[in-house]
């Protein structure tokens, strides 16, 4: 009785202590979001009132924005940037991370190439997009002076000028700002793998290949799981880079991504705030479908494999039996 | 034996040249920062410093890009966020691992949907309810948010459950201490080292962020450092090749300086941040 009287007795510091950050969600996170989901319904344009008038047809903005062909593209570019800089990242990080945890292969000074790897990551990305804008310059910029004395390429590329190399080099900067810092967190990975696994692959005469394929990349599914959806509510976000590097869209719009497409509507002169919210709930539904059902089709996997492995553990337990 | 020995040299060959990726755009920019911009024009690539940079200087200041005062900026805010961020997320920690409460759990759900969350869904929202109450131009909407960080309460609470002992927060009760003198005298001595790791990636997102202070913050004298880089493209700098590298130098070298100073820490985090699954 006096114990559970001194419990409660502190209960309400739980409630105090979590109460700024309560508040402070609800200011400045929750009520802007709900905001912006009443603007994606009313006709707000214009210099920044706040006045809110619903349209007659509430879903006007919406409708707009699905007939919107530079809004469709802009998604569209933003899925195609993120999945071509997330593919090659993931593979490279993960090889590095299998090279840096061998320890056969007992990589020399691994701590100086993990720091070297990751420094790009810390450097503002503004920056990284200015830099990059002017190590591609055209037609005299380091890049193509490196190309050119290499011989790779006989005359300057105008890399911002054609759609295919103005996204490369966008996919490629989020890649070279991304993968050491997924090679780092798919290292912890590796060596969060109970170390008795690798032993026993090592008795059964695993050579490194197969123990990389059969033992830690299946070990792995969780922390890759969790880069992959993290990086995938990221990506949809992109905006620094695209933003500053090709002068906001691009050629044929070939890096406009769907922030970079909210920003214009919204500060880019005409002060379309109705379409750029409609524009942001959609992403916003759009990111959450997809980063869920990553979820689900992983989780469903995981349940198929263990089905399956429980249906094989079965029919051996009936043949031994027979 | 002798395979593994060509493999091996293979091996490090692709880390150099990894590593030089990473390091070779920073160079070609502080040796370009030095140089002029005929001598840019005429030949873009150059690991040969030369003796511009004084006249680069001159070129650079001309436009509105300003490096001490986007500096300043950038520290006011960032420095601002990160003590707001680390402290109020340590206390929510603790409210959350030290008592038992009723909506606990519902709480703790709440917060780990809330990091789910990407934040361009509420910036439209954001802008219209700060320009309102009249914050736009202001430091406080890109502050004081921060006393809300999910990211932050997730770490500290797994770093509390972890490290708190509770017999020693009864013990500081008998001796008479209050709940709150308990949390800023023993508590956060003890979260110490997970204090400095957050405030050191809290301080560098908030100090890189660009599309909050650059849709906030239009009065010249308020931009920070990511507004400032972007400046570079205007036209007044169009044809100062020189004066660009050298503003790109000046922006990225407070956080080379940061990284040279803690890169093991910030790896020793990144590394923390993963393995949270």
């Amino acid at each position: 009785m006096k114990e559970k009287k001194s419990k409660n007795k502190y209960a309400k510091y739980g409630y105090l202590f979590s109460l700024p950050f309560m508040i402070t969600f609800l200011v400045f996170s929750l009520y802007p979001i709900i905001y912006t989901f009443m603007i994606s319904f009313s006709d707000l344009q214009g210099v920044a009132t706040g006045d809110i008038n619903m349209l007659s047809n509430p879903f006007q903005n919406y409708m707009d924005m699905f007939n919107n062909q530079t809004f469709r593209t802009s998604l569209q570019n933003t899925v195609v940037l993120w999945i071509s800089n997330f593919i090659p990242q993931i593979v490279l990080a993960t090889v590095l991370a299998a090279w840096f945890t061998n320890k056969q292969l007992n990589v020399k000074n691994s701590g100086f190439f993990k720091t070297l790897f990751y420094m790009p990551n810390i450097i503002t990305a503004a920056s990284i997009a200015i830099l990059f804008g002017a190590l591609f310059g055209a037609p005299t910029g380091p890049f193509n002076d490196l190309f050119m004395r290499f011989g790779f390429i006989d005359s300057p590329v105008h890399w911002f000028r054609n759609p295919t190399t103005a996204r490369a080099t966008v996919a490629f900067i989020q890649f070279w700002m991304w993968y050491g810092s997924t090679m780092i967190i798919m290292i912890a990975g590796i060596n969060g793998i109970n170390p008795a696994l690798f032993e026993a692959a090592a008795i059964d005469g695993a050579t490194g290949i197969q123990t990389f394929l059969k033992v830690t990349l299946p070990q792995l599914k969780p922390i890759v799981l969790f880069t992959l959806v993290t990086s995938f509510i990221g990506g949809m976000q992109m905006f620094d880079i695209p933003m500053l590097l090709v002068d906001r869209s691009g050629p044929d719009n070939a890096t406009l991504t769907a922030a970079v497409f909210v920003f214009n509507q919204a500060f880019g002169g005409a002060r379309l705030w109705n379409r750029a919210a409609a524009a942001s709930v959609i992403l916003f539904v759009v990111c959450g479908i997809i980063a869920g059902s990553l979820f689900f089709f992983f989780r469903d996997q995981d349940a198929i494999a263990v089905k399956k492995a429980k249906k094989k553990a079965m029919n051996a337990l009936k043949e031994g039996n027979a | 034996m002798k395979k593994f020995k060509i493999g091996k040299f293979f091996l490090y060959l692709f880390l150099i040249v990894l590593s030089l990726l990473s390091v070779l755009p920073f160079l070609i920019m502080f040796v370009n920062a030095t140089r002029s911009t005929p001598e840019i024009q005429q030949q873009a690539l150059s690991f040969i410093p030369s003796t511009y940079l004084v006249n680069n200087w001159r070129h650079l200041m001309v436009g509105a890009f300003n490096p001490f005062v986007g500096f300043q900026n950038s520290f006011i805010i960032s420095a601002g966020a990160t003590i707001l961020a680390v402290y109020f997320s340590s206390l929510t920690a603790y409210g959350i691992v030290a008592y038992d409460w009723k909506f606990k759990n519902a709480f703790f759900s709440l917060i780990m949907t809330i990091l789910m969350i990407p934040g361009t869904i509420a910036i439209i929202g954001f802008f219209q309810f700060m320009w309102q109450i009249g914050l736009n131009n202001s430091f406080i909407p890109l502050i004081v948010p921060a006393i809300a960080s999910p990211g932050v309460v997730f770490f500290m609470r797994q770093y509390l459950q972890a490290t708190l002992s509770l017999e020693m927060v009864e013990a500081a009760r008998i001796d008479g201490s209050g709940e709150f003198a308990t949390f800023n005298k023993i508590v956060l001595p003890i979260m110490k080292p997970a204090l400095a790791t957050q405030a050191i990636f809290i301080m560098v997102g908030t100090w890189n962020q660009l599309f909050l202070p650059l849709v906030l913050l239009s009065r010249q004298q308020l931009w920070t450092m990511p507004i400032m880089v972007a400046q570079l493209q205007g036209n007044i700098y169009r044809t100062e090749f020189g004066a660009v590298w050298l503003g790109l130098a000046l922006t990225v070298l407070p956080l080379f300086v940061v990284y040279a100073l803690l890169s093991k820490y910030i790896i020793a985090g990144v590394a923390l941040g993963g393995v949270k699954e």
